[in-house]
């Protein structure tokens, strides 16, 4: 298969400006909006946008979603493969290239398959009919007589035509009609297979697979410095001392941007040494005192919005719980940090980049640089996976800038690890307030307030410039503004508003309109803490009502998907109803480590993946250490794609969860961000990862869910909750570090020591208001 | 100037500085992808060679210091047309998501191929633990590194 690497003629081409064109936006026709089209069909409506028959009998697929490590250009390639009736093999994808690609906007929020997948289905279906009918004109014979396998449609007598003999008169130049009925789930034979990965024995061998591969020739090494802190003013740098050393061809100073651009890498990263030594800078806000950060952060600016409110009378026996859940800044830590390449020449610039969203940030790009849109090409190729946005698109701009100072001198920028972890935009710090009551084993009134900040300020936003060098030039440049996001999307409300069954609810956003420190969209924007929060104290209300999680969750879901996803992981994990097994090592025998198991469950954005999971966990009191040995997790993401691809998203997310959960906060104090490596923002390494096992609950007549994001909420769920069980204290603050654990086990343990409670109990730290 | 590097059975003469660490050299000079930039300071493992059969961090290791040594890159172990059967492994095990630790994955497993051919699984996690990987794919990591132990997997330079 052709693997879909960006060769060196590519990179090249690209050079020479060779852009395809095809129509992209739905066009007002007598000024009616134009009919609805499935997926991102509507926003690209050329069926050329999208495929290409080749003379080969080859096909050509074009998808402005991107690689992310997600194997998403995997499953596109199948959908295409499997409407149009072609070998996989004979599929080569072209993703994410302004010069070539359709406009889907960013790669994010799980929604590729439902808006890429389906525009390729629709058009795959709707390009084979073509084909069909084409082949029917050329044999005389009726469409509907005609069979087709591996790109050639057969004649009842035999005879036959290739797609490749019909590729210079299918006319795909015109506008999808979304009409031709694609095939029914029962005849797929490539989707829902667990099709390799086509970029794997690439990555497994040392082919070009990353933008940290492309090298462009004459391509010079770049770095850049930022300031100590947010919003410092460079005062003065010795740039002749830098430009003295060996290899420097630029140092590249505009406001309190500050690179440098030099033959060789090493060199490029000698001279940023000397530029950060000799460099003077002042001013710049203090940051928050980390000692309350939680209680700062609601005192800022914010606008409250309720989002979801429901009336019904409270029963006068009902018992009322509250507690507030926080989580701290988070940080995605990309493997790698991000990267870019640019070339100016002639007034147009190319930049080869690892963005999300190739067109987003070209437009943004374009406004910061005073550029036109269609003198900026901007080229997907792969990064270190981002869980969001990271440095990607930063970078991008960084490396524009070093371009444009050595005009018709390619320049690869390569951020270096502080450049990443004290400047990529965090997952937001949240707080969450829960309160609710419970009478007669039945939640009976629920009010779940969010404090968050944004969790989208990516580029592509119409009122600021979304990259962080533009701020710092001497023509400055501002960000836009935090913004609330419609539900069932949300962002800082992503699953605020809870799916389970409650008669009486109010959920309320409050969005912090400040930025004290820097945050954007990170892999389930709010739904982490927020399903945290919401199933953490299901099982406090649980407790409170004396009723097993399980059985708890079981009575309040709306529908029978999830039912069966909660069903399906108490089944996997053999849970047993107000099962408890404190001070056993799992095999009944005596232990000082405390054991426990506990349940998350959500829909993503409450209307994706089902998702339930189930965590044991094994607490030691004395050193405060949260080992989580298994964890089983229960899957409906629709129709699936490719079952294996599905597996690993969903136990990479239970893997990446449980390190958010137990380990990671990003450090700072007063005068700026501490967590600039590993050893101060550490993650889960291989000695701690848990057995993970998955069940996944296929629904071929089902649309494809997004999964990408499902597990992360319910895995610290179920973790915290398997916590509570283990110990009978509960901890509501993210991570759940040993000192956290040693301070919330610092008094004497409750039904521990003597006889475990049959459920776990109510600590102090859960106000009964009632 | 000029430093003689064995590289993948190769000797080849380098023209850069002998405190240039090898990571640039092998990426730049020598155009091999396999090593990976991570973190610069010896904390990810992405950047891992082996030198002399042995592990190496080639982000701190300065070229001038293994003249004459023989160092091995995730391409001296197999080919795209023809990988290395520890290489097959990870690819059967579909061992990556986004794949940008995977050679680091690769050669510390091959090290540890090398000292201990049937390893278990805890000593396969231990020989991995200073090998970071973001994406949560460390379980198929571990089932690739077992499949090349049941295979009987070799790794000799």
């Amino acid at each position: 298969m052709n693997a879909p690497r960006l060769s060196r003629r590519e990179f090249n081409a690209a050079l020479g400006g060779i852009v395809l064109s095809f129509s992209l936006a739905p066009k007002l026709l007598n000024g009616q909006a134009p009919a609805q089209l499935p997926g991102s069909l509507h926003t690209n409506r050329s069926l050329d946008a999208w495929l290409r028959i080749n003379a080969d009998g080859s096909v050509t697929v074009f998808t402005g979603k991107v690689e992310l490590g997600q194997g998403i250009v995997t499953a596109l390639a199948q959908i295409a493969a499997e409407e149009l009736d072609v070998p996989l093999a004979s599929v080569t994808m072209i993703s994410g290239d302004t010069g070539r690609t359709p406009n889907e906007g960013q790669t994010a929020g799980s929604q590729s398959v439902e808006q890429s997948g389906t525009a390729l289905r629709m058009a795959g279906a709707e390009v084979r009919a073509m084909l069909v009918e084409l082949a029917a004109a050329k044999l005389g014979v009726a469409a509907n007589t005609l069979k087709v396998a591996d790109g050639v449609i057969a004649a009842p007598d035999g005879r036959k035509v290739s797609y490749g003999e019909l590729a210079a008169t299918v006319d795909l130049k015109r506008e999808a009609t979304a009409k031709a009925p694609p095939k029914p789930p029962a005849q797929h034979r490539i989707v829902g297979k667990s099709v390799p990965r086509i970029d794997i024995p690439g990555k497994m061998t040392g082919a070009a697979a990353f933008v940290q591969d492309v090298r462009l020739p004459g391509m010079l090494h770049g770095r850049i410095v930022r300031p100590p802190r947010y919003g410092a003013k460079l005062d003065s740098v010795d740039e002749a001392r830098v430009k003295a050393m060996p290899g420097v061809v630029a140092v590249v100073r505009d406001g309190s941007f500050l690179g440098v651009v030099a033959r060789r890498e090493e060199q490029a990263i000698n001279a940023r040494l000397v530029l950060i030594e000799t460099a003077r800078w002042s001013g710049g806000p203090a940051l928050p005192d980390p000692a309350n950060l939680y209680d700062q952060l609601m005192a800022l600016r914010s606008e409250t919005r309720v989002i979801s409110e429901k009336d019904a009378p409270v029963p006068a026996d009902a018992k009322v719980l509250e507690a507030t859940y926080r989580r701290p800044y988070q940080a995605h830590a990309a493997i790698a940090p991000s990267c870019a390449l640019a070339e100016f020449k002639d007034g147009k610039l190319t930049v080869w980049t690892h963005s999300q969203g190739v067109y987003p940030l070209r437009a943004t790009m374009a406004r910061a640089l005073g550029m036109q849109p269609r003198d900026i090409r901007c080229i997907h190729a792969e990064g270190a996976g981002c869980y969001g946005h990271n440095g990607a698109d930063d970078v991008a701009f960084d490396v524009a800038l070093l371009a444009r100072a050595v005009q018709g001198r390619p320049v690869r920028l390569q951020w270096m690890r502080d450049d990443e972890f004290k400047w990529e935009p965090y997952g937001a710090a949240m707080t969450m307030k829960v309160k609710g009551a419970v009478s007669g084993g039945r939640v009976v009134d629920w009010a779940f307030d969010v404090w968050s900040q944004s969790h989208n300020l990516r580029p592509g936003d119409p009122d600021g410039i979304n990259l962080l060098g533009s701020w710092y030039l001497a023509d400055a440049k501002k960000p836009g503004p935090a913004r609330h996001a419609a539900q069932p999307n949300g962002a800082g409300d992503r699953n605020a508003i809870t799916r389970y069954d409650f008669p009486r609810q109010r959920t309320t956003h409050h969005l912090i309109m400040e930025q004290p420190v820097r945050t954007s969209a990170m892999r389930t924007l709010g739904a982490y803490a927020n399903v945290f929060a919401i199933e953490s104290f299901m099982d406090e209300l649980a407790a409170a009502a004396g009723i097993d999680p399980v059985a708890f969750r079981l009575a309040h879901v709306k529908d029978e998907r999830e039912r069966a996803v909660i069903e399906a992981v108490a089944k996997a994990a053999n849970w047993k109803p107000g099962e408890s097994y404190q001070r056993s090592d799992g095999r009944g025998n005596a232990s000082n480590v405390l054991r426990g198991r506990g349940i998350g469950y959500a829909r993503y954005k409450t209307v994706a993946t089902y998702n339930a999971v189930i965590a044991e966990v094994e607490v030691n009191p004395r050193t405060g250490v949260v080992k989580v040995p298994r964890i089983w997790a229960a899957a409906d993401a629709g129709q699936i794609i490719n079952p294996d691809g599905l597996i690993n998203q969903i136990e990479g997310g239970v893997v990446q969860s449980m390190s958010w959960t137990l380990m990671e906060q990003v450090r700072f104090d007063r005068n700026g961000i501490l967590s600039e490596d590993w050893w101060n923002y550490p993650i889960l390494t291989m000695p701690d990862v848990p057995k993970v096992e998955t069940v996944l609950l296929n629904r071929p007549n089902e649309r494809s869910l997004g999964a990408g994001e499902a597990s992360q909420g319910p895995t610290a769920a179920a973790i915290a909750n398997a916590f509570a069980a283990a110990t009978g204290r509960r901890i509501r603050e993210l991570p759940l570090t040993p000192e956290r654990v040693r301070a919330a086990l610092g008094s004497p343990l409750t039904g521990a020591t003597s006889k475990p409670a049959r459920y776990p109990s109510i600590d102090a730290g859960t106000d009964v208001v009632k | 100037m000029g430093i003689n590097l064995k590289v993948n059975g190769v000797t080849r003469s380098i023209d850069a500085e002998p405190d240039t660490p090898l990571l640039y050299v092998l990426r730049n000079d020598l155009e091999l992808n396999g090593a990976k930039y991570g973190c610069g300071m010896t904390q990810c493992g992405a950047c891992t060679v082996l030198v002399n059969g042995a592990v190496r961090r080639s982000c701190v290791t300065p070229v001038g210091s293994i003249e004459g040594n023989d160092v091995t890159t995730l391409e001296g172990l197999g080919t795209l047309d023809k990988p290395h059967p520890l290489q097959q492994a990870f690819i059967d095990e579909q061992a990556a998501q986004c794949g940008y630790c995977a050679s680091g994955m690769i050669m510390t497993a091959a090290d540890l191929l090398i000292r201990n051919p049937q390893p278990r699984e805890a000593e396969i996690k231990a020989a991995l633990a200073d090998n970071l990987c973001r994406c949560g794919t460390h379980n198929r990591i571990i089932r690739a590194v077992l499949r090349a132990v049941k295979q009987n997997v070799k790794v000799s330079l």
